[in-house]
């Protein structure tokens, strides 16, 4: 009779698994600060006055949101070699997370750049202060504090998402689970063990956001 | 480019020529001619809806126009001379020509994550390209100036509305503009809080060779304070001239009707 759950089978895969919780962890950092940045972009571009940027950027936004990631990272891998461009899967995979959400980044930088009272922009032209630095100092650093939380949650989710970068064979914790399930006939330990992480790995983020928060709300109070 | 051309001695420092605004089918100024003399403090003021927040919104360029040129110091602020002609100025025009203004607003519209001093430092440092030194060396005099030199490192959510209001008074002159637009910036204070913005105005006004524009409800400061009083009425001015005329013995009607309404809440 097979045993429901095997501590020495547990013990010896630990390691493996605790290695290749590097690699998601590196996936979900380099995914989101990509995420963070281009939504940004994506998100000042939208509001530009010429329909010519403006336009495009509101078509591609809808268009990622609209499109399954699995497909985006796919698609990068298996169909961007095509034209000549060949990235390693980590990279692939990293770039694709990064574009996905982006595009969800951007709605919440958007919504936090139209709360910004129009006298805050106004006061920036009767100082004539360029569009840069009015972005710079004067918009961006009022408009993130508030959207930190809504970030942090696409933080989280995006972490969540990184199984499935084992699609194109990026050895994070699902796919090295698979391979030690296929390698031993035994599944239950190692998708087990890879929840627990992913439980474990989103409270301490969740509690992480909570943190810079209550120091955002400190700092925005005085 | 522009060949910008001096000012001939006794040439306004502003000229409105026939500038209209309107916003959809509705005429905000229509054919507005008015021109300011350098040095000179206007009071303009007038029932609301009458435009008169509008001139110094087209002033500051924080408004397009439809119609009409204006003019700052010798040369066109909406429009640039091409080929012997004038064309809509571009964003770098603007920005050259609206650096010789400054604004102070009804809601201060002070930078609320930055201290008095940071937001006086804010544009010297960035636009002036002053080093950071001299940036809070001036920034600090000038609000030494309003009376704020115990206050400088206040945000301001800590200071009061009157407080505010001379911060960003202060902060506008940082830049040194020859021109300052004051829009109804005593409208959004608490009554026993106007006087010290007032005092701060009629100071900067003696100190300072500044041209003045205001837009105010405060008859007895205008009346004090101003050069020229400007009416507006429908857009366009219905009476204008020193203002122990306009007050003492209007001609117009509207106004007539205009200063016995606001005398009469006083």
């Amino acid at each position: 009779m097979t045993k429901l759950w095997d501590w020495g089978y547990t013990w010896e895969i630990l390691p493996v698994l605790a290695k290749a919780s590097i690699v998601t962890i590196e996936a979900t950092f380099l995914g989101f600060l990509l995420a963070a940045t281009f939504g940004l972009l994506l998100a000042i571009l939208r509001m530009s006055k010429s329909n010519w940027v403006s336009v495009p950027t509101a078509g591609f936004v809808e268009f990622v949101r609209s499109t399954p990631l699995l497909i985006q990272i796919f698609f990068i891998f298996f169909v961007f070699p095509e034209f000549g461009v060949n990235l390693s899967a980590m990279t692939a995979g990293v770039l694709a997370l990064g574009l996905h959400y982006g595009t969800y980044c951007s709605e919440v930088y958007r919504s936090g750049l139209a709360n910004i009272p129009r006298g805050q922009w106004e006061a920036s032209t009767a100082l004539n202060l360029s569009p840069y630095h009015t972005f710079r100092d004067i918009i961006i650093p009022q408009a993130i504090p508030p959207v930190v939380p809504a970030l942090g949650n696409y933080l989280v989710a995006l972490f969540k998402e990184t199984p499935l970068l084992s699609a194109i064979a990026v050895l994070e914790l699902m796919q090295t689970a698979k391979i030690l399930g296929s390698e031993n006939f035994r599944y239950t330990e190692p998708i087990t063990l890879v929840g627990v992480f992913f439980l474990v790995f989103s409270l301490i983020t969740a509690a992480g956001i909570r943190q810079v928060e209550h120091w955002l709300n400190r700092r925005g109070g005085n | 480019m522009s060949v910008p051309e001096a000012r001939a001695a006794g040439e306004p420092i502003v000229r409105f020529d026939k500038v209209t605004k309107r916003y959809g089918s509705l005429t905000v100024l229509d054919e507005l001619n008015l021109d300011i003399a350098a040095g000179e403090k206007v009071a303009i003021i007038g029932p609301s809806g009458s435009g008169k927040t509008t001139v110094l919104r087209m002033l500051m360029t924080l408004e397009t126009i439809n119609d009409g040129v204006i003019w700052v110091d010798g040369e066109p602020l909406t429009h640039m001379r091409k080929n012997g002609g004038l064309e809509p100025a571009d964003a770098r025009h603007l920005r050259r020509i609206r650096g010789k203004i400054g604004m102070v607003f009804q809601h201060f519209n002070l930078f609320p994550h930055m201290t008095a001093l940071k937001n006086c430092m804010e544009a010297p440092i960035t636009v002036l390209k002053l080093p950071k030194r001299e940036a809070e060396e001036r920034a600090a005099e000038l609000l030494e100036m309003v009376g704020l030199a115990d206050k400088l490192h206040h945000y301001p959510s800590q200071l009061s509305g009157g407080q505010q209001q001379r911060v960003a008074i202060a902060r506008a002159c940082a830049m040194r503009p020859k021109i300052m637009l004051f829009d109804e910036v005593t409208s959004a204070l608490d009554p026993e809080l106007v006087g010290e913005v007032l005092n701060v105005i009629r100071k900067l006004g003696a100190e300072h060779d500044l041209t003045m524009l205001m837009v105010t409800h405060q008859m007895g400061f205008a009346k004090e304070f101003a050069d020229r009083v400007c009416f507006f009425y429908g857009g366009k001015i219905a009476e204008e001239g020193r203002p122990e005329t306009l007050f003492g013995s209007p001609e117009n009607e509207r106004t007539q009707q205009f200063l016995s309404a606001v005398l009469e809440s006083m």
